[in-house]
């Protein structure tokens, strides 16, 4: 099989366990599964670490390093930000064991 | 090996994913898939033969402390803004990788479909960044909230549209580099004129349609570079964000060909905004307020964006606090379009430590309002819009709405008479059982518990 065909194979497949894997979801928990998929979404974090990486030219490091910094933000701050959510939804009693 | 490695970086997304969609599981789910990912970067790093270490350690270092800075900082309030920035970030990451395969291989001696992948990558990166932070600028007042319409705004954007597939085909048949530049600039512009004629109330569903478009972006970027992860993290995303945003637009009754092209909330429903502002609305004090809360047995809070401008989370919980001890239950009525993002009450209320058992969602709450007393309206108004059952004029005929004015009373806790986010005058004000309290919602509560205090 081409390369792209593969790549096309497993683009379908997964599109359609996205599509599963979100069946209802609660109201309460939309921001926070919104931005945890966004966080997911700078998996292209890995395509950047291998363009600045092996970029030969200074105009492909200058990209290359644009896009390492923009993918980590999206992917720290993403992950991040949506623990931060989640952590207001744990039950009063877990946050009191916690302080104590 | 390496592949396999990183299948399990893709089986931690789809289980992070998984239990992102479920209350008692979801914190884990994040965190399954933020390992995931770390993984999937650190097998990168170790076996990509990277040559340019300090610009990829630079990278990394610059964007981690921008990340962690600003996720520290920011509002809970501002929550759906700061989702819509990381989002146009990583789409701008996406095209850059494309960017990146522009300026360092020899175009002419591309196959069809990298050709085609480079092409898609920095189309639609390109289109989420500059719409994610038009989104941004809408959401947080720096541009106006009303859609931005003018004459020829179609034929422009038709025109764009057609201008990207022109030279995107002769970029791609000539091998010129210069057509990938146009391309990229061409979309940047779609991204902005694609965003501005849509009201600030559609915003939410904007930036989830956008958080799927980073997610193809990300594919589109895994196919020019053929990595399997960015593909399948790709996908997965896009197809997630589409369901959310189609979950959405249902909530609202509406397509999402009406909330993207329909110019929503430009000009008044049934009735004319000018000719009502002349009408009578019963006004109240913190006093009148206290006494109607005061002596009720029931009291329903319905939260909406004025609760988050204000920040007005904790001074809420205060009253119904003062309340409970009067012996007054309180319940808060949750519509799911409440803020500016579905979920965004919970998370405020959340963040003040209201119980869980209080809140209600439209389903379990609409039934009560006949025998609740009091309802207290705090800076919502379209989801509490009685237009939206009665007027099949309205723009936002048959939203499914909290009818709040089948309770005994209603308050209004609202800065003004002003028209809510869709620009549509509310009927509700003027109706005979509602006491209009024009105020900001945490001084409203605030000098309201006082007062209460003094019954």
């Amino acid at each position: 099989m081409s390369a792209l065909v593969v790549g096309v194979t497993v683009f379908v497949l997964a599109a359609f366990v996205g599509f599963e894997v979100i069946s209802k979801v609660p109201p309460t928990l939309h921001t926070p599964l919104m931005s945890g998929a966004n966080a997911i979404s700078g998996i292209t974090i890995i395509g950047a670490v291998t363009a600045a990486g092996l970029g030969a030219t200074p105009l492909a490091q200058i990209l290359g390093f644009l896009a390492v910094a923009t993918a980590t933000v999206n992917v720290v701050g993403g992950f991040l930000v949506t623990d931060r959510m989640l952590e207001m939804f744990r039950s009063r009693t877990e946050r009191r064991r916690d302080t104590e | 090996m390496t592949e396999i490695l990183y299948l399990a970086g893709a089986v931690a997304f789809i289980v992070g994913l998984r239990r992102l969609g479920s209350p008692g599981t979801a914190r884990s789910g994040n965190r399954i898939a933020a390992a995931g990912m770390l993984a999937v970067v650190v097998i990168t790093l170790v076996t990509q033969d990277i040559v340019n270490w300090g610009t990829v350690v630079a990278g990394i270092a610059v964007g981690a402390v921008v990340g962690v800075w600003s996720a520290i900082r920011v509002q809970m309030t501002a929550m759906p803004q700061m989702v819509a920035i990381f989002n146009g970030l990583g789409g701008i990451a996406s095209a850059l990788v494309a960017a990146t395969e522009v300026v360092e291989v020899d175009l002419g001696a591309l196959s069809a479909d990298t050709v085609v992948s480079i092409l898609l990558s920095i189309l639609i990166g390109a289109i989420t960044f500059t719409g994610s932070f038009i989104a941004f600028g809408k959401l947080q007042g720096v541009l106006p909230g009303r859609p931005l319409l003018f004459p020829g705004q179609q034929a422009l954007n038709a025109l764009v549209v057609l201008g990207i597939l022109g030279v995107g085909i002769w970029a791609g048949v000539s091998g010129q580099e210069v057509g990938y530049w146009v391309v990229g600039g061409l979309s940047l512009a779609l991204g902005v004129l694609a965003v501005i004629p849509i009201g600030g109330a559609d915003m939410p569903v904007v930036i989830s349609l956008l958080n799927s478009f980073s997610g193809l972006a990300a594919a589109a970027a895994g196919f020019v570079i053929e990595s399997n992860p960015l593909i399948i993290g790709g996908a997965l995303v896009g197809a997630a964000g589409l369901i959310l945003t189609f979950q959405m637009t249902e909530a609202m009754n509406r397509s999402l060909a009406n909330v993207l092209f329909a110019g929503f909330g430009t000009e008044g429903g049934g009735i004319a905004p000018a000719g009502v502002a002349d009408r009578p609305v019963k006004r109240a004090t913190s006093e009148d307020a206290a006494i109607s809360l005061g002596y009720a047995d029931s009291v329903m809070i319905v939260p909406g964006y004025g609760l988050a401008v204000a920040q007005a989370q904790h001074a809420v919980r205060k009253l119904a606090d003062a309340l409970e001890e009067r012996g007054t239950r309180v319940h808060y009525a949750i519509h799911p379009v409440a803020g500016r993002m579905p979920g965004h009450m919970n998370v405020l209320l959340a963040e003040a430590d209201v119980p869980y058992e209080q809140l209600l969602d439209l389903e379990q709450a609409d039934p009560q309002f006949p025998q609740t007393d009091v309802v207290l309206v705090l800076g919502a108004n379209d989801v509490v819009n009685p237009s939206a059952r009665d007027d099949p004029s309205s723009q936002i005929y048959g939203m499914p709405i909290l009818n709040v004015d089948r309770a005994g009373t209603v308050i209004v806790v609202k800065r003004s008479l002003s028209p809510g986010f869709a620009g549509i005058d509310n009927p509700l004000f003027y109706d005979d059982k509602t006491l209009m309290f024009f105020a900001d919602a945490k001084e409203a509560l605030e000098s309201t518990v006082s007062a209460l205090k003094t019954l």
